[in-house]
């Protein structure tokens, strides 16, 4: 008896240690699941960028995670959607105001697509394809893995567009000064030529082991 | 057979309950975080905001070491509170408390959207002493250098803005020039990948001191 509920215990951390790891990898939002584009490609031409805007999406994908889990059983069926993008766009606010009260310049450059992380799909699809139907432990991990499986990616985008088209990395120099920057690099382009390089290393990677 | 459809409406009224409850309990409930959040970082945010102002006005008038919001009422400069609405200048001052210039905000069309611009003028002179660009979205790598470009902004250390002799305009219109083409002290030397950027500055001063310049020398 005792055995048998400590090998269910286990089952179950199993699971949320699973939960976790599959966002950062396996299911990744950017590379695997292709989800949430916009930010992406737009607000990835210096890593800085990159950075607080992962930030910024990972903690309203892990606040309305936890929220929506903990009301899954009390929001009705016809008016989840709606009661999901309250929920959404109340913390998507909350982080443009912290934003806007840790750094005024930090806010300017990402200028509207904070307030665009409301219609992100990453974060409409955890809501709707997880966090309803999972418990909390479950929702939290899924979003903390999903969260920092999105900042990774935008900031594989962003390390090389800003080393490519600014020669620095978090604004510091590291390529020669007299290194001729690709302006195409920080420009919208850059953003596509950048995302199709690293889908097409992850799909490499992925055939390359599902070969062997 | 009426059984079936009696039943439905009778169903669909306990969910609608249930649904307001719902929509209802979660709105009240995220107004209410809004809320706090907004208040809880008020005082932070206003501070944030009016020190990064302060920064770009002492930057755009060297030599002020104090400044004081002004507005003009009924054609006089007049000191207003920080939180005035309307157009505000920021008079700068030296230590031994003299004037020293004004900072004066400007906005126009440039390539990509509107671009904003802080600049000081110094009246005595009758130059634009210093500039910078607040806000702007032109195109990075080009556009863009008019915000960083050392050769461009050498040209708002000292750009002559001489008023006419009647005092309504000035004698010579800021103008922008090709990139190495500036040979008067009114001209602004422009900048090659970012003709449109760099001439869009040279309107937007124009403008704005055609109006403040004579209205200043007027007190």
């Amino acid at each position: 008896m005792n055995v048998a509920v400590k090998e269910n215990k286990k089952k179950r951390e199993q699971k949320s240690t699973d939960e976790f790891i599959k966002g950062l990898w396996k299911e990744n939002p950017v590379f695997v699941q292709v989800l949430g584009m916009c930010p992406v490609l737009a607000v990835t031409n210096t890593s800085m960028n990159a950075l607080a805007m992962g930030l910024a999406t990972s903690f309203v994908l892990l606040m309305s995670n936890i929220l929506i889990s903990l009301l899954r059983n009390f929001i009705p069926k016809q008016v989840r959607i709606s009661s999901y993008i309250l929920i959404i766009a109340t913390f998507v606010t909350v982080i443009d105001y912290v934003i806007q009260a840790i750094s005024v310049e930090l806010h300017k450059s990402l200028g509207a697509f904070i307030s665009l992380i409301v219609v992100n799909c990453l974060i409409l699809s955890r809501a709707e394809a997880f966090a309803s139907k999972n418990t909390l432990k479950h929702s939290v991990m899924d979003a903390l893995g999903m969260g920092i499986g999105f900042t990774f990616a935008l900031l594989c985008l962003g390390v090389v567009r800003e080393v490519l088209g600014s020669g620095t990395v978090f604004q510091f120099q590291i390529l020669p000064e007299n290194f001729q920057s690709w302006i195409i690099m920080i420009l919208p382009a850059g953003g596509f030529f950048t995302l199709a390089f690293w889908l097409l290393f992850f799909n490499y990677l992925k055939e390359r082991k599902a070969k062997s | 057979m009426n059984l079936p459809n009696q039943s439905i409406p009778e169903e669909n009224g306990a969910d609608s309950k249930k649904m307001l409850i719902a929509m209802v309990g979660i709105g009240a409930f995220c107004a209410l975080l809004i809320v706090l959040i907004f208040e809880g970082t008020k005082e932070r945010r206003a501070f944030l905001k009016a020190e990064a102002l302060e920064k770009a006005i002492f930057q755009v008038i060297p030599n002020a070491k104090s400044m004081k919001p002004m507005q003009f009422i009924d054609g006089q400069l007049t000191e207003v509170d920080k939180e005035a609405k309307g157009e505000t200048l920021y008079a700068g001052y030296n230590e031994s408390n003299q004037l020293v210039g004004y900072a004066i905000e400007a906005s126009g069309q440039g390539y990509a959207d509107i671009i904003k611009v802080l600049y000081g003028y110094d009246p005595q002179k009758q130059a634009i002493v210093g500039f910078q660009v607040l806000e702007s979205k032109e195109t990075p790598g080009l556009g863009d250098k008019i915000e960083k470009q050392e050769s461009f902004l050498a040209n708002f250390i000292s750009l002559d803005v001489t008023l006419n002799a009647d005092k309504k305009g000035l004698a010579n219109e800021v103008v922008t020039v090709k990139q190495g083409e500036k040979s008067n002290p009114w001209e602004i030397d422009g900048i090659t990948g970012a003709t449109i950027s760099s001439r869009a500055i040279g309107d937007i001063i124009n403008s704005s001191i055609q109006e403040i310049g004579p209205k200043i020398s007027n007190k």
